[in-house]
């Protein structure tokens, strides 16, 4: 790749936009490689972490925004908690996720923004996550209507999932999502889809 | 202590008639009298012992006839491995001594120590070098052991043929020559001469400071260079026991440590100095342009010129090379406006000769030359420069008053790329080594650039960064984080013009993307390389430089400042690329070397020296030629060659050459050098 860099190009807006979301100066990083080192994920992402923080240094955002690492990341966290340089790599992706959504970007990978999309409705309709209307909604989704039915049986036994959903504090989400809506009316600067991804994606 | 002194005691009592026997008529008496040797073989922990057997060497050398007394320990070199020694000595009576262990380099000082406590003469003692040569070297036990008996026998045919020697004394001429006014001269200078010792500090250039003079602001602190070394300049200049020696090279230098004798050339200004008030008339009227070597070409001076404002001496220099008088025969217009009538045009270099007794080489940097790297343009386009002009664009004396200009129309430039490693770490350029203060002072240029120019944006390429120096980390990361500035990890491949800008074509290897920046300006960190001439002048001090040119220290960790010439010594970026704090500590080290030697009253002489049978000696003069410390001389009455024992270094040139065997080096006589060989074969 080819990149013609100037002046304009370092720190555009866009990067300071993702600056402000996730709290952090993406200069602060030196390319240590320690994130990448410890990512459970990265043998699987298009870019190391260190590259996503590499690419918006340079100012190159539709790399960070177009990679399949920001929606891979778990969030698991172990870059944050082991940078030297004391930047929360976890928060950076979180903010890279809601800049992508906002923008309608399609994520490389489209069963995660799904299943998070999906996940959420699951919270807001009872308050928690229910398993068995998860997997469900999910597998229908993205067509693949038999994934991991054969270990269900196992989850079932164990009592680790439930056919039926617990009706208990089925309301207590709906004030934080409510919140979130006036928050997105007063400031529409705000990314409107961000609820879409404040939950925790854990696949 | 207790069984030190009781051993003292003991040995002063119970043998003192013996003792006294042996030291008083031991060199006469050792060609009639049997030899008595004592070896000691040493174990060195299992440096030795693992691979040599060393209970049979000790038996197997016991059975020598002149050896009367052999044995083996684990460190011979301990404090009871000498009591050992001093205290065999007068219960045997030994009259030589050899001690088997390690590379005399390492412990013939301890030895010949331990010798002369027991009342032996140290020259006496010889080592058997059973580690670096054997043990080490080898790993068949049982060959191993054969070679180390056959070792101490070669070192037992020499012992028995050594004389004892005695070691003489030498005054010291208590005065230091500095070769080099830069910060690592001037710092040297000004530390000895504090010690209240003089000093003559020498410089090529018509005035002192050398490099440091130039720079605009220091990292890691950004304090203006000026402000920080011209005290350091003018306090060189006023100290009583410190003379300047500008415009002055050395032609030659003879004598050894203590005692040495430096022919200087003092190079014709063309200008009486004690004349010359600097007033800058003959610089005005003088038509003669050309470029300035003080700002590295970035401005001209005049054929008569002092280098830059604050020089000291703040005298006028002719440069004959351009001086239109001396090119044609027509002009002398300094001359006539000259107010203090200074001008001497028919003034000629000068030789003096000067006593010193130690001279310190601090002859500084320069950086690569611009023609290595065709493929960065430098010198080609204006607006591509090297380290040290921006420092002069810094600098609030140079020829901008310290504004960042592009040298090719004046404008202020808004993207500068700084290039890192130009010739550094480059082995097809052949410079392998890291010149260490590029990285530095690129983010202090990155820096300084962003706090003159705003909006502008600084871009480094650079392989790695080397910031190992105190708060130089720290320095750094403010120059990306509060200034700015974009690293970009990799090499540029090519700088080419495009309309006013210069395309800069580079790779970022962490992003994996290949760069290209529309630069106003590009800044080359090019290589540290030695200043040149250093070779000329190792030769006549008679010291190493090493592949790159950088002088040779005696050890790169224990001796860094020693160099294998007995009291030459090393300071600044002669050595190894350095950067000031480095410089200033290694000045101070140089000094406190100097200091030392000139605390002595006397320096002793190593008597292992050459020997001439005046008899034998046909006077033909070959040792005289072969000699490379001046040590031999003829005896123009006796028609024969003598040596000059303060001189001689012992190293064996004239004994080779000489023609008919009339010179022998004290133990090491070829008779001795023949028994040891045929000990073995």
């Amino acid at each position: 790749m080819k990149y013609v860099l100037d002046q304009e190009k370092i720190r555009p807006d866009l990067v300071r936009t993702i600056e402000r979301l996730s709290g952090e100066d993406v200069r602060q990083c030196y390319q240590c490689g320690k994130c990448s080192a410890g990512c459970p994920i990265a043998a699987d992402m298009d870019l190391p972490p260190n590259q996503v923080m590499r690419m918006l240094q340079l100012g190159l955002t539709d790399e960070a925004l177009d990679s399949r690492t920001i929606w891979l990341c778990a969030s698991c966290e172990t870059c944050t908690t082991r940078c030297p340089r004391e930047v929360d790599l976890a928060a950076v992706m979180d903010a890279l996720r809601h800049e992508a959504l906002r923008q309608g970007r399609k994520s490389p990978i489209r069963q995660i923004p799904f299943f998070n999309r999906t996940f959420l409705r699951l919270i807001k309709k009872y308050g928690r996550v229910f398993e068995m209307e998860l997997i469900g909604r999910f597998n229908v989704g993205t067509l693949h209507f038999f994934k991991d039915v054969t270990k269900a049986p196992r989850l079932f036994f164990r009592g680790r999932l439930k056919l039926w959903p617990s009706f208990k504090g089925r309301k207590t989400a709906r004030p934080a999502f409510q919140a979130v809506k006036n928050a997105q009316r007063h400031e529409p600067a705000e990314p409107p889809a961000a609820d879409e991804s404040a939950g925790n994606p854990t696949p | 202590m207790t069984a030190e002194q009781a051993l003292v005691n003991s040995t002063e009592t119970a043998s003192a008639q013996p003792a006294n026997g042996l030291t008083d008529t031991d060199a006469a008496s050792s060609a009639r009298q049997a030899p008595r040797v004592g070896v000691f073989i040493c174990h060195c922990g299992i440096n030795i012992a693992k691979t040599v057997d060393v209970e049979r060497v000790t038996a197997e050398i016991a059975k020598e006839p002149n050896v009367v007394f052999a044995t083996n320990y684990t460190y011979v070199c301990s404090t009871p491995g000498q009591e050992m020694i001093v205290e065999t000595i007068k219960s045997h009576r030994l009259d030589r001594l050899v001690v088997a262990s390690c590379s005399p380099k390492m412990h013939e000082t301890t030895f010949r120590r331990a010798a002369a406590k027991g009342g032996l003469n140290p020259f006496l003692c010889e080592m058997a070098n059973i580690r670096e040569q054997c043990s080490w070297v080898h790993e068949d036990r049982e060959q191993a052991t054969q070679k180390a008996i056959e070792i101490i026998h070669t070192i037992l045919e020499k012992v028995k043929g050594d004389e004892a020697l005695e070691v003489s004394q030498v005054s010291i001429t208590r005065r230091a020559l500095v070769i080099g006014a830069g910060i690592a001269g001037i710092q040297t200078a000004l530390d000895i001469a504090n010690g209240g010792h003089e000093v003559l500090l020498l410089d090529r250039y018509p005035c002192i400071g050398g490099n440091m003079a130039r720079l605009g602001e220091t990292f890691p602190t950004l304090d203006c260079a000026s402000c920080i070394f011209t005290p350091k300049v003018v306090e060189a200049a006023q100290a009583e026991n410190i003379t300047l020696l500008t415009y002055s090279e050395i032609e030659e230098v003879t004598g050894s440590v203590g005692n040495f004798e430096v022919t200087i050339r003092r190079k014709a200004r063309s200008v009486d100095e004690s004349k010359c008030t600097g007033c800058g008339l003959c610089i005005e009227k003088c038509p003669t342009k050309v470029l300035s070597e003080f700002d590295r070409g970035m401005t001209t001076r005049k054929a008569i010129y002092i280098p830059f404002a604050q020089a000291v001496p703040n005298v006028a220099t002719i440069d004959k090379e351009s001086c239109r008088y001396y090119k044609t025969g027509k002009c002398k217009v300094c001359q006539k406006f000259c107010q203090a009538d200074a001008i001497v045009f028919d003034q000629e270099d000068e030789m003096i000769t000067e006593k010193v007794g130690a001279i310190i080489a601090a002859t500084g940097y320069e950086l690569l030359s611009k023609d290595v790297y065709g493929e960065y343009g430098y010198g080609q386009y204006p607006d591509v420069i090297d380290g040290l002009q921006l420092e002069r664009m810094l600098s609030a004396a140079g020829p901008t008053t310290g504004e960042i200009r592009r040298p090719s129309d004046g404008e202020v430039p808004k993207e500068v790329v700084f290039i890192q490693c130009v010739g550094s770490r480059d082995d097809s350029k052949g410079i392998s080594y890291c010149s260490k203060i590029c990285c530095m002072y690129t983010a202090k240029h990155a820096r300084l650039f962003k706090h003159r120019v705003h909006d502008g944006q600084a871009y480094v390429f650079y392989m790695d960064i080397r910031a190992g120096g105190k708060r130089y980390e720290e320095f750094v990361k403010q120059a990306i984080t509060e200034d700015d500035a974009v690293y970009l990890r990799g090499r540029v491949s090519k700088v080419y013009p495009r309309g006013k800008k210069l395309i800069v074509r580079g790779a970022d290897t962490l992003s994996g993307t290949q760069i290209e920046i529309a630069a106003d300006m590009v800044v080359l960190a090019c290589a540290i390389v030695p200043s040149p001439g250093v070779e000329d002048l190792a030769r006549k001090l008679r010291i190493g430089y090493d592949e790159n040119k950088f002088f040779a220290e005696a050890h790169v960790k224990l001796r860094p400042v020693e160099t294998n010439t007995a009291g030459v010594f090393l300071a600044g970026a002669c050595q190894a690329p350095k950067d000031i704090p480095d410089t200033v500590a290694q000045a101070g080290c140089a000094a406190a070397k100097v200091l030392s030697l000139f605390a002595h009253d006397h320096l002793t002489s190593e008597p292992v020296v050459a020997w001439v049978d005046e008899e034998v000696c046909s006077g033909c003069g070959l040792c005289i030629k072969a000699c490379s410390y001046d040590a031999r001389k003829m005896d123009q009455r006796k028609r024969v060659a003598i040596v000059e024992e303060v001189l001689c270094q012992g190293c064996g040139a004239c004994i080779s050459a000489c023609p008919n065997s009339s010179c022998e080096l004290k133990n090491f006589r070829s008779d001795q050098i023949v028994a040891m060989v045929d000990a073995v074969t």
